[in-house]
């Protein structure tokens, strides 16, 4: 049983101590998977590597008591804690690309990590490695054990982490976001497999996550912290389902639901709600004074991209890699088509192609009712440079860090020729930050001065501001917590109502998909799967392949949670 | 103030650091004095009326028969060794600060656009770089001097001294400037702001110089003082070995040249005190160059 009390830990730095988590209590029974939710802050990590005695240096604990049955965590000496860690305590890291020795083979890995914590020989450390694998599910384990990682798949990887973790027979492990940088049919694998180990060996899991999907679908209790406070604890259908403190019902609020469409997120106070819509009048004018005519929509036919592959021989051209294949798609005149697939289903490369960072191999393009020209084809100055504009994934990447609000936002204003004047251009510059709920004075800052959620409102202000008719949105959430989330896809709903714009919404997030297209296509090793309208694609798949993405993406099921309490 | 320090982290790093902070006033000193030279030295080394034979091989100070006017002594012509040595680094900087700026103009450049274009631009560029790699910078230099002898007339060849010096410099470090500038621009090009730039159809001039060249000057930054030490102890070095300045316009690599022939007579400071001047304005600039890079890098913190 692990007991956290009254936990605390501090951080001293040049300009004084910054209390990571304060006060955290928290008890895990064996056997019990204890989910630890909350948004980026909040020190949910924190509370992780306390237990484990990792906290990274100069952080120390301040205060509280740390419990392993009748031990005493915090009074133990390193050589102590060394030997603890791993024997009784074990950890399952996020990615499990840079958790596993790239030199080593897993057997490698597994008999030093059995060996380091009990005196057997190696061939019985091997062969409890070879027991292990198989019953993490690796089938064929006595020889893909002498694989090396890169060998392994990613959720392959996982499982092999996941048998790192439990060689040793830990009494608790912590899993920080293990099922994070996964694919949704992988995750959901490593989901079962990490609660049929707490079933079967009766290990207590700390299953650090931010994606409630995730802990609804196999926590037993939850605790919800927020800025290094625990706000709830409890069991997870009574937290999840009912939830009594305001925070953890708004965040609730702000999870996207997959089974039904909303059309607005609750949001209980939006970082921008204290503009006055006034200022962003002028923006808003000038916007619909740009629009001229009908919405803009956008038709791909047959398209293909082939990238060059490894070259294998120097004689022969190197066989291409299909990026897409074949894809014919619509997206109407003033809707939304939400576009999802897993990594590598070439969702990002298709945006490519439609801004012309990519050249495509084959097939044609449609922009309203001029075809466009592909790659290296279309002219720097072609309309479509400012009728199709982009928001990006990473805020952090997009808005160029040397640059001032001012500078980011008036260079289409200049580039396009709308404005001449650099007053004039800066005035509307500002009305724009009101309309997408930014304070005028944000101007004058650079961009490593806001949070994620107050850069991409800037990216979408930076779009805005080249009048676009066509807007593709590459999951521009994917990066930001789910209340931050909810206020940006409230954000581009309003503006797509109030503009009229057509937008290219792509996600891997089924969910998200759902609130916000009118239409759906997925997309899976470059082809289109099924396309259609996003109703009748989550009420009825008829892909085998949209079928499987739909069962597999862990739900927050609120009406289930709440028969449950 | 600690708001102050807070936002420029670099500054307090600076005040805690010591070695940067006597590196700087070193260097500081020593730029000043080279800059108003003519209004601080005693004598003009290139005026033969200013000194006299007379007061030739002086001591310094401290030792005996020495003239309290000439606090470091003077040289068998009667040049005061202070005079000398500000004239002379007066004359290395500016060398060497042409040649960076030369360099750093032309790697940056080719740099810039070789991460920028990549493919066979890329290629080719980064090719000529190995092959000028591949070549000593005396080997260059010795080449340049060559051509320059053979090409121009004799009767500006003096005049151009210092242009084929500093030319021969810049050749040999643009290297550093391209390597460097391309890598960083490939890291800059797979971000989303310069797609972004890209994608509206602007001009990848301006790409690269309004949008790109801002993110990677760190670093660019971090090769540029370090470089300014190299360039100065290559001019040295051409100069020491003959192939630079003459004897009558004396950088310190000449100074400490013409001070060789003291060596073992028993008249040290003609060499040592120009020598140990040199050190201590490359060593101070390097430390100064490490400690930038430490700025830029946080990970090194």
């Amino acid at each position: 049983m692990l007991t956290i009390e009254n936990l605390s830990v501090k951080f001293p730095s040049r300009f004084g101590a910054f209390t990571a988590i304060e006060d955290v209590d928290m008890v895990i029974q064996p056997g019990e998977i204890h989910g630890l939710v909350g948004e980026s802050g909040a020190g949910k990590s924190t509370v992780g590597a306390a237990v484990i005695g990792l906290l990274q240096s100069p952080g120390y604990i301040a205060s509280g008591t740390l419990k392993l049955g009748d031990m005493d965590l915090r009074a133990l000496t390193p050589e102590q804690a060394h030997a603890m860690r791993g024997d009784r305590i074990s950890m399952i890291f996020q990615d499990p690309q840079t958790s596993l020795n790239p030199l080593m083979t897993i057997e490698d890995q597994l008999i030093e990590t059995i060996q380091a914590h009990s005196d057997v020989s190696t061939s019985a450390a091997r062969q409890r490695a070879v027991d292990l694998l198989e019953e993490i599910g690796i089938k064929n384990a006595s020889e893909r054990i002498k694989a090396y990682p890169h060998q392994f798949s990613g959720g392959m990887r996982q499982r092999v982490v996941i048998a790192l973790a439990i060689c040793t027979d830990p009494d608790v492990i912590i899993a920080d976001e293990p099922t994070t940088a996964l694919d949704v049919a992988v995750q959901s694998q490593v989901l079962k497999l990490i609660q049929r180990l707490a079933k079967d060996r009766k290990i207590a899991f700390m299953l650090i996550t931010h994606d409630i999907g995730v802990i609804a679908q196999i926590a037993d209790r939850v605790t919800v912290m927020r800025k290094g406070r625990v706000m709830e604890t409890g069991d997870t259908a009574q937290v999840l389902g009912a939830p009594k403190h305001p925070y953890t019902r708004a965040l609730m609020d702000a999870v996207p639901p997959l089974d039904h469409k909303i059309d607005r997120f609750r949001v209980p106070q939006e970082e921008g709600a204290e503009v006055e819509d006034a200022l962003g009048q002028h923006a808003e004018d000038w916007l619909l004074e740009g629009v001229r005519g009908a919405s803009t929509g956008l038709m791909l036919e047959n398209l293909s991209v082939k990238f060059a592959g490894p070259r294998t021989s120097l004689l022969r051209k190197p066989e291409p890699y299909v990026a897409l294949d074949d894809v014919t798609l619509t997206v109407r005149p003033g809707s939304i088509l939400g576009l999802v697939g897993e990594s590598g289903s070439g969702k990002s490369t298709l945006a490519k192609v439609v801004t012309g960072l990519v050249r495509p191999s084959g097939g044609t393009m449609t922009l309203g009712d001029a075809v466009l020209p592909g790659g290296k084809a279309r002219p720097r100055n072609h309309p479509s440079r400012q009728l199709v504009q982009m928001v990006f994934q990473d805020p952090y990447s997009s808005l160029n860090s040397r640059h001032r609000i001012r500078d980011i936002l008036s260079e289409p204003l200049w580039f396009y020729g709308f404005v001449k004047e650099a007053e004039a251009r800066e005035r509307l510059a500002e009305s724009m930050l009101a309309l997408v709920g930014m304070p005028p004075d944000a101007i004058d800052k650079y961009p490593h001065q806001f949070s994620g959620g107050q850069r991409q409102r800037i990216a979408v202000a930076r779009a805005l501001l080249a009048r676009p008719r066509f807007l593709i949105c590459d999951e521009p959430t994917s990066a930001l917590d789910v209340s931050i989330q909810a206020e940006i896809l409230n954000l581009l709903k309003d503006l797509q109502a109030k503009f009229g714009l057509t937008i290219l919404f792509i996600s891997h997030n089924l969910a998200v998909v759902r609130q916000m297209a009118d239409d759906t296509a997925v997309l899976r090793n470059g082809r289109i799967e099924e396309i259609g309208r996003t109703e009748d694609i989550y009420a009825a798949p008829q892909a085998d392949y949209t079928k499987s993405l739909l069962a597999l993406t862990p739900v927050m099921d609120r009406a289930m949670l709440q028969a449950r309490v | 103030m600690i708001a102050f320090l807070k936002r420029y982290e670099g500054l307090w790093l600076f005040v805690h650091s010591p070695a940067a902070i006597i590196a700087a006033i070193v260097a500081t000193l020593i730029i000043l004095g080279a800059v108003f030279a003519p209004w601080l030295a005693l004598v003009n080394p290139y005026d033969l009326a200013s000194f006299s034979l007379f007061d030739g091989l002086l001591p310094p100070v401290w030792q005996d028969g020495a003239n309290p006017k000439y606090l470091l002594g003077t040289d068998d012509q009667g040049r005061d060794m202070i005079s000398s040595i500000l004239y002379g680094a007066r004359l290395s900087l500016v060398i060497g600060m042409s040649a960076l700026a030369i360099a750093a103009v032309l790697g940056v450049g080719l740099g810039l656009a070789a991460g920028y274009y990549g493919g066979r631009f890329d290629a080719i560029v980064m090719r000529i770089a190995d092959v000028q790699l591949a070549l000593p910078a005396i080997l260059t230099a010795l080449l340049i001097d060559g051509i320059a002898r053979g090409v121009l007339p004799p009767s500006v060849q003096q005049d151009l001294r210092v242009a084929v010096l500093t030319l021969a410099i810049a050749l040999s470090l643009w290297v550093n400037f391209a390597r460097t500038a391309r890598a960083s621009t490939f890291v800059q090009m797979n971000k989303e702001y310069v797609q972004a730039a890209i994608m509206m159809g602007q001009h990848p001039v301006r790409v690269m110089f309004v949008h790109i060249l801002p993110n990677i000057l760190g670093p660019l930054l971090v090769i540029m003082t370090v470089d300014l030490a190299s360039a100065i102890l290559l001019e040295a070095t051409l100069s020491f070995l003959g192939i630079g300045l003459p004897a009558d316009s004396p950088s310190l690599g000449t100074l400490i040249r013409i001070g060789m022939q003291f060596l073992l007579s028993g008249e040290w400071w003609i060499l040592w005190i120009p020598t140990l001047f040199l050190v201590a304005l490359v060593v101070s600039i390097n430390i100064l160059g490490d400690f930038l890079r430490d700025v830029f890098n946080p990970r090194l913190r």
